[in-house]
């Protein structure tokens, strides 16, 4: 009886109509104003454009530095982005332009051969390697294919710069050579991050393909020949 | 153990665990104790007798059952993933078959062996497109080495032209191939029938000895290209015809013939078109790169 009376008294308050003050309620029901979930520290609408860019463009030359030294590390798998190898396109296309032919058909390839090359091949390499099993992403390899393409920009400007001064064939040994050493390292460079993610007996298959593409790069820029 | 009209008692368990023993890949559903009961006795008939008897039931399970599944659809990726199936050794080794025709070995049967695969024929011919526009373009600056007027350009419109001609050659040809096989099918009982795929790798395959050929093409040596030429064609063709000829054996002999010298003929043609298309041999440098036209 003791107990059934203990057990009534909570519910003696209930026939009062105000129940503020007597029951204290736990927590607190207040709806969150602002966003408190996890990617707020991330939202870039408040901070100035200048630190948007600054931080894109680090992470792409932090890529472009584990191009030059390529060694195992995953950055250019993890944080893959596509920002890079655009630049490296567009560089490339652009200072194989104003080629030799004048404007006619047989002459060098046009701005947007280049970036048919570039763009097509890296997919048709990326399905060739998914094909054979695989297990790195489609966009990270486009970007680890994009991004080794920086040796060969550089051999292009270097190329550039030397064919300013004369174009005859001590030149052009100096451009085969720079230009091979460029193409040797891209095809390094891009085997270091792509092979690991295939099985043994099928690298070379994989590898092959990508040997052609830096190749027929290559190849553009060896040819290219200035006006005169 | 209780009492079966229970319907709390786990009996179909028992009966399932009987099953896996039985069988070990069987997927074990159980829809009613009656029915399944007397089939405990033989697991491998399990799955035609579910079939029968429960239609509603399990036709993904009597599928598995039977060791089948679904073929993949043609636009999956799966579809393709079945012809890429092929180690490093297995391209080199059908590579080299390809360049040493044997009187009676079957290119088809002893090198492909049911898996064709796609990735010969597709990077063959890229290599080749490459290469003929690569050497047709040194071979012309070769040959105009001593002209003051001649302007070298790199001619990259050429690399469009090859791949057109080297995959049509590749991926159309085949089609014909394999139509005309079919249709002969029809009309009379053959052993050996081949399909899409493998003449695909076939012509692929063969395609393989012309990258060395149009490597020496760039030497400005009038006899050794028609050497390299000749040589190339008798390699590439006899695997060919050695290849299909075991399919129109038994045909009609003008029907025959007909097939496999049309078969060599379009070889021929591949051949020294791309030769003289592509490259100027020294002493015929009429060919300009400003006046041709496509």
């Amino acid at each position: 009886m003791a107990a059934s009376e203990e057990a009534s008294r909570p519910f003696a308050g209930l026939s009062d109509v105000s129940i503020a003050e007597d029951i204290p309620v736990e927590g607190d029901i207040s709806v969150p104003v602002g966003p408190s979930r996890r990617d707020d520290e991330f939202s870039t609408l408040d901070e100035p454009v200048k630190d948007t860019i600054m931080r894109d463009l680090r992470a792409v030359g932090n890529k472009f530095i584990h191009v030059l030294y390529p060694k195992q590390s995953s950055a250019l798998l993890r944080d893959w982005d596509l920002w890079g190898p655009l630049l490296l396109c567009v560089t490339l296309a652009l200072l194989l332009q104003g080629g030799a032919a004048d404007h006619e058909d047989q002459g060098g390839p046009q701005f947007a051969e280049v970036f048919v090359i570039v763009w097509f091949g890296s997919i048709i390499i990326t399905l060739n390697s998914k094909l054979l099993g695989g297990t790195i992403s489609f966009f990270q390899s486009l970007c680890v294919l994009g991004y080794c393409i920086m040796p060969l920009t550089v051999a292009m400007v270097v190329c550039r710069i030397v064919l300013v001064i004369s174009s005859g064939r001590v030149v052009f040994a100096v451009r085969l050579a720079v230009v091979t050493a460029s193409f040797g390292w891209s095809t390094f460079a891009s085997t270091a991050f792509l092979a690991d993610s295939q099985p043994p007996n099928r690298k070379a298959l994989v590898v092959y393909p990508v040997f052609l593409f830096y190749f027929v790069i290559a190849w553009m820029i060896l040819t290219y020949s200035p006006q005169q | 153990m209780a009492s079966k009209h229970d319907p709390f008692q786990f009996q179909e368990f028992d009966e399932a665990g009987d099953l896996l023993e039985a069988n070990r890949d069987a997927t074990t559903i159980s829809i009613d104790d009656e029915d399944v009961k007397p089939k405990q006795s033989t697991a491998t008939g399990f799955s035609t007798e579910a079939d029968t008897e429960d239609p509603l039931a399990n036709d993904d399970q009597a599928e598995l059952l039977s060791g089948q599944k679904k073929s993949p659809s043609f636009w999956s990726f799966e579809y393709y993933q079945r012809f890429f199936d092929i180690e490093t050794h297995h391209v080199k080794e059908r590579i080299i078959g390809s360049m040493m025709p044997w009187p009676r070995k079957n290119f088809i049967n002893v090198y492909l062996r049911r898996n064709p695969d796609l990735y010969g024929p597709f990077w063959i011919c890229t290599t080749l497109v490459f290469a003929t526009a690569i050497s047709g373009n040194i071979s012309n600056f070769l040959a105009h080495q001593g002209d003051r007027d001649y302007k070298y350009t790199p001619e990259f419109r050429k690399v469009t032209i090859a791949a057109t001609i080297i995959f049509s050659y590749a991926w159309l040809v085949p089609l014909a191939v394999w139509g005309f096989l079919l249709w002969r099918n029809n009309k009379m009982v053959n052993l050996v029938s081949y399909a899409f795929m493998e003449i695909v790798c076939v012509y692929g395959y063969s395609l393989s000895i012309y990258i060395p050929a149009v490597v020496l093409w760039i030497l400005p040596f009038n006899w050794l290209s028609w050497c390299t030429i000749v040589v190339a064609l008798c390699l590439s063709g006899s695997v060919l015809v050695l290849t299909f000829w075991p399919a129109v054996r038994d045909d009609h002999p003008r029907v025959m013939i007909a097939f496999l010298s049309v078969i060599v003929l379009l070889n021929i043609l591949l051949a020294v078109g791309c030769k003289t298309y592509f490259f100027t041999m020294p002493g015929n440098k009429t060919v300009k790169p400003t006046n041709s036209t496509t």
